[in-house]
């Protein structure tokens, strides 16, 4: 597994203490963090929601499978999807392999645009995991 | 350890073995050749109308001599109790007593129509009816069960009868509490009856604490379920008060008997408030587990919940064995039958051949687990410090830093001649290794068991890729889980033959 | 009595308290409470050898039925076991080891199972089936929770022609659920399901059948599959006897999406009803919903292949409270046994053996028939059916019963409306001399 100084975390996302990151502006893609991915390991399936299911701020969107574990996705804001990545129902290695650009999941309408902001900013994140691990 | 002795486990592993390679079985044989000889029937032949029938199985063929030796082969790819230590926590790998079969096989039973009249099936009746009273004498409770075909399907049935219990009383019970130690058939089963689970953190020693029940019990709690030995191999000494206390507030008590092999003769279930507990018998009472089954489930239950018992039941008027649905407020018919009556059978044999000696069975198999405990500390990380019941619960965190991990330890462990113990669980333990010798293993071939664990400790220090690469002697190496479940290949080529 | 089981010599037991550093056995007990210890020997009173233990037990089994001869299936049936069998499934390597969570220990039982499950699937016309639930009751009643995951409705429909204890079951593991409705199809005048009742349950989630049914009816599988499609629900179609689809058109090739029954036929002893082989079997796009376990193929590191348990994530020692059942242990050695009398029978066998089976029930029939019996339905049967008896049968019944023949089950017990009607079956273990030696017996 990565240490965290090993982690790619990029500054142009937000993120949950989930480990979910959403872009900052539209359109507003979903997807989990490098952290994320590297505990789960290999990820075998993926399950994601029907578009234009309606949501609200830590509503399960859907889950991730590796051999050996099940994980539940929560949405960071409330929102609408409006996108579901089928390439990565296709082969879930996309979600190793780049979580930030061919590895995401949704993409969704925010109720409030406004709410990405409420979350936390890459060092912010950053700090969750020093705490937190 | 000197090197003497790790030549000497070298010594004893079959690292010289002749591994024959099997194809798939439609991979052999040919069309036309059959392993059974069929005769005529001698009656005309009655034709089937053309829009049922059908063209048959596209199945091998195969003679007689290419079935055996394809099953030949593949049985020594596989590694049982009978080959070796086999010490996989939480699954008592015990010794499977040959009699027990031969019991099982004799023509009388084995022959026996399911639907015979009472009359007929005397003996049948009375080896069910003698096996629920001695499961039900073992654990100190006043009635059992035999129809539940395995210990999950135990479960199920103790958790219908409680829920039929509430239903019974007009009380609206919602949730299930359980402590986070337990096996994951426990949620699973509590879910099929419609509870929610709401999870009770262990306390200090790895024991489930009166406090945190008295917390989490209320009204709409339907009661705990819990393993005694848990699966830290921690004897739960609270039980009896939590289980005052579950009485108390309107829930009843399901004892998971996963880890009975740890009490049996010892613990008196009655007196620590269980309400109803169910048997494994092929971990505790020997019958084989047949890579994966058929076990054999039964409950055992206190005197509130006999009404609810599956039916039809087994009586007995003093002169006859009968079959009785006389019991209004029985969940119902849990299996086609009367539930694994050959898997009852082989126990019923190993209860009656140890006698008042199954008292003994549980001190060898707490003997056992408490001298690899000792043997293995200070190699291992032990989180619970403790003396422990039938099973002790170790982790990687020593090995860790050398980048070795639970499961490079056990893959190890398989080129050097053993049988893993149970790894990952529980999950309140991160990286855990659950060792479960039980009390058919030898002090020597226990001794061995630990200097190969002990010999992995080394190689973990002095030379980690010797496990990263195991297991090496094995017919195959480190299978490609990820690539199974990504791209599922669950059938052979259905077109091809 | 020095037990054979348990390997400890004093001196053994002496060491080994030392190393660990307490005095006594009963030390290592100190945790259990004294007000929760057993305070007697429960148990058996006394120890047997084998020769006494076989003397007891041998003893019940002169009691047991098995020399009896049935002439009824219901659900067990007795058909021969070949020597090869019982000689292959019962060696030690397969039958003590456990499910093979260490799969490079475990590849005889893997490849085994992976094999089962190609064989089964290939019996009833589907894509996949599981290593197995305990028996084919449970595996109906599994076969409707998993319908209900898949379409996300509750209520279910069940032909009353279903066998009567599989129907119990089915209620059993539904009873907590008070949110689902359970609809029973009658039967029609010619021993089939009426399907014309299927509208009685809204939104059904699945419609559950057997064929051949309890009466050893062939149902009409194609039409009742379209039917419940059209309600949008699944079709569950079951059987006990799999003998039928040696020479029957399968479930699948007819529409059925999930297929379940019962593998005893396959090779097992009839063993007083259990342990039973449950056989489930499905489509791909219902695989994450099916409960049990599953084998697949894969490669090892060194490009060899091999085979593992897989999509574990459905099952409860990794999803918990929402795995897809509780099932954890199933019948894993009745699995291997069934795919020993697969593979032993072959296509060419086993199309034999049904058809011998199914002629040698219509024999069976006919001289019953010529005995005063009548037919009470029209549709065609499979090694099972039932007769109207005349007056007096019950007595021939009896009178067969103290020469230890069972010919033929009272549907009363099972169906009150259906007095004087009985069940029979044959298989390939009862030949036409006996048969006809049985039919002479009747004199009413």
């Amino acid at each position: 597994m990565k240490e965290l100084d090993e982690l790619l975390l990029p500054d142009d996302v937000r993120y949950a203490e989930d480990h979910e990151w959403i872009s900052e502006r539209a359109p507003y893609r979903v997807g989990v963090s490098d952290f994320a991915q590297d505990q789960l390991g290999d990820l075998t399936f993926v399950e994601l929601p029907d578009v234009d299911k309606v949501l609200a701020q830590g509503d399960e969107f859907g889950t991730l499978e590796s051999t050996k574990s099940v994980s539940s996705l929560y949405l960071p804001i409330a929102g609408r999807v409006t996108a579901v990545n089928e390439a990565v129902q296709d082969d879930p290695g996309r979600v190793n392999g780049d979580p930030y650009g061919d590895g995401w999941l949704i993409e969704i309408e925010p109720a409030n645009p406004a709410d990405v902001s409420g979350l936390m900013d890459v060092e912010a994140y950053k700090k969750h995991l020093e705490e937190t691990n | 350890m000197s090197e003497s002795s790790g030549k000497k486990i070298a010594d004893q592993v079959g690292a010289s073995g002749l591994a024959l390679n099997e194809k798939l079985l439609w991979e052999r044989g040919r069309p036309g050749r059959s392993g059974m000889s069929i005769p005529d029937a001698g009656v005309p032949e009655t034709p089937l109308p053309a829009e049922i029938a059908g063209n048959g199985p596209n199945w091998p063929d195969l003679s007689e001599l290419e079935v055996v030796r394809h099953y030949t082969r593949l049985s020594t790819w596989n590694f049982g109790v009978d080959t070796g230590v086999y010490p996989l926590g939480s699954c008592t790998m015990k010794y499977n007593p040959k009699i027990n079969e031969k019991m099982a096989s004799l023509p009388g039973f084995a022959g026996a129509h399911p639907l015979l009249p009472d009359d007929a099936c005397q003996g049948a009746l009375r080896v069910l009816h003698e096996m629920e009273r001695l499961l039900a004498d073992i654990v100190g409770l006043a009635a059992a069960s035999l129809q539940p075909a395995a210990g999950a399907h135990g479960e199920l049935c103790g958790m219908l009868m409680i829920a039929a219990h509430h239903r019974h009383a007009g009380a609206k019970k919602t949730k299930i509490l359980m402590p986070d130690t337990a096996h994951g058939t426990n949620p699973a089963t509590a879910a099929m009856c419609g509870y929610r689970e709401v999870k009770v953190p262990i306390g200090v020693g790895g024991k489930l604490e009166l406090a945190a029940v008295r917390e989490l019990m209320d009204a709409e709690t339907a009661g705990i379920m819990v393993t005694n030995p848990n699966t830290l191999g921690v004897f739960e000494s609270e039980l009896a008060d939590i289980s005052a206390l579950i009485h108390e507030r309107g829930g009843l008590v399901y004892a998971d008997g996963a880890n009975l092999n740890a009490i049996m003769g010892r613990v008196d279930m009655g007196k620590m408030g269980v309400d109803v507990v169910h048997f494994n018998l092929h971990k505790s009472m020997s019958t084989p587990h047949g890579g994966g089954g058929p076990g054999s489930g039964p409950v055992a239950v206190g005197e509130a919940l006999v009404p609810y018992l599956p039916g039809p039941r087994i009586q007995f008027d003093g002169e006859r064995y009968f079959l009785s649905d006389a019991q209004p407020l029985s969940i119902g018919r849990l299996h086609g039958f009367h539930g694994q009556f050959g898997t009852a059978l082989r126990a019923y044999s190993y209860i009656l051949s140890l006698g008042p000696e199954i008292r003994t069975a549980s001190g060898l198999a707490v003997l056992n687990a408490n001298y690899i405990r000792a043997k293995l500390k200070g190699h291992y990380d032990l989180p619970y410090d403790q003396s422990c019941m039938h099973e002790c619960v170790f982790t990687d965190a020593k090995q860790k830093k050398f980048k070795v991990a639970t499961l490079d330890i056990v893959k190890r462990l398989i080129d050097l001649g053993f049988h893993p113990p149970t790894v990952y669980f529980p999950l309140v333990v991160s990286g855990a290794l659950m060792i479960e010798p039980t009390e058919t293993e030898a002090k020597e071939d226990l001794d061995a068991f630990a200097d190969a664990m002990i010999r992995i400790a080394r190689e973990a220090e002095e030379n980690p890729d010797i496990l990263h690469a195991a297991p090496t002697r094995t017919k195959v190496g480190r299978l490609d889980e990820t690539l199974a479940a990504r791209k599922p290949v669950l059938t052979g080529d259905m077109t091809r033959d | 009595m020095n037990l054979r089981y348990f390997p400890h010599t004093g001196d053994d037991i002496g060491e080994m308290l030392e190393t660990i550093g307490v005095e006594s056995i009963d030390d290592l007990f100190s945790a259990v409470p004294a007000h929760c210890r057993m305070d007697r020997a429960p148990g058996a009173p006394t120890a047997l050898s084998e020769w006494d233990l076989s003397r007891r037990i041998e003893e019940m089994a002169r009691t047991a039925g098995g020399d009896w001869k049935a002439f009824v299936g219901a659900g067990s049936q007795p058909h021969h076991i070949p020597a090869v069998v019982p000689a292959l499934a019962g060696r030690s390597e397969f039958l003590t080891s456990y499910t093979p969570y260490q799969p490079e220990m475990g590849q005889g039982t893997l490849q085994a199972i992976f094999e089962f499950q190609t064989l089964i699937a290939r019996l009833v016309g589907l894509e996949v089936a599981n290593a197995s639930m305990y028996d084919g009751a449970t595996a109906m009643a599994e076969s409707a929770l998993m319908a209900q995951r898949a379409t996300k409705r509750r209520n279910i429909v069940v032909s009353s022609l279903v066998h009567p204890h599989w129907r119990q079951v089915l209620e059993t593991y539904l009873a907590p659920a008070d949110d689902v409705a359970v609809a029973a199809l009658p039967a029609l005048p010619d021993g089939r399901t009426d399907l014309s009742a299927l509208g009685c349950a809204a939104d059904p989630a699945a419609l559950v059948m057997q064929s051949p049914n309890f009466f050893g009816v062939v149902e009409d599988l194609g039409k009742a599959a379209d039917a419940i499609h059209d309600a949008g629900g699944l079709f569950a179609a079951g059987f006990s006897e799999p003998f039928a689809y040696g020479i029957l058109k399968t479930p699948g090739e007819l529409g059925a999406d999930i297929v379940f029954g019962d593998g005893q036929s396959l090779g097992q002893a009839q063993s007083f009803g259990g342990p039973g082989l449950g056989i489930m079997a499905t489509k791909m796009e219902f695989v994450r919903q099916m409960p049990g376990r599953l084998v697949g193929e894969t490669v090892d590191n060194r490009g060899q292949r091999g085979f593992v348990l897989t999509l574990s994530t459905r099952e409860q020692h990794i999803r918990r409270a929402k795995a897809v059942s509780n099932i954890c242990s199933n019948a894993g050695h009745s699995a291997l046994t069934a795919a020993i009398f697969m593979a032993a029978a072959g296509r060419t066998g086993f199309r034999k053996l049904s058809r011998i089976n199914r002629d040698l029930a219509e024999h069976l029939k006919k001289g019953l028939l010529r005995k005063g019996f009548t037919e009470l339905f029209s549709a065609p049967t499979y090694n099972e059916f039932v007769l109207a008896a005349p007056d007096g049968f019950a007595a021939v019944h009896e009178a067969l019963c103290r020469k230890r023949v069972l010919l033929g089950l009272p549907l009363e017990k099972y169906y009150p409306e259906r007095a004087g009607a009985w069940l029979f079956g044959v298989t390939e273990t009862t030949g036409k001399d006996e048969i006809d030696a049985i039919l002479g017996e009747i004199t009413l």
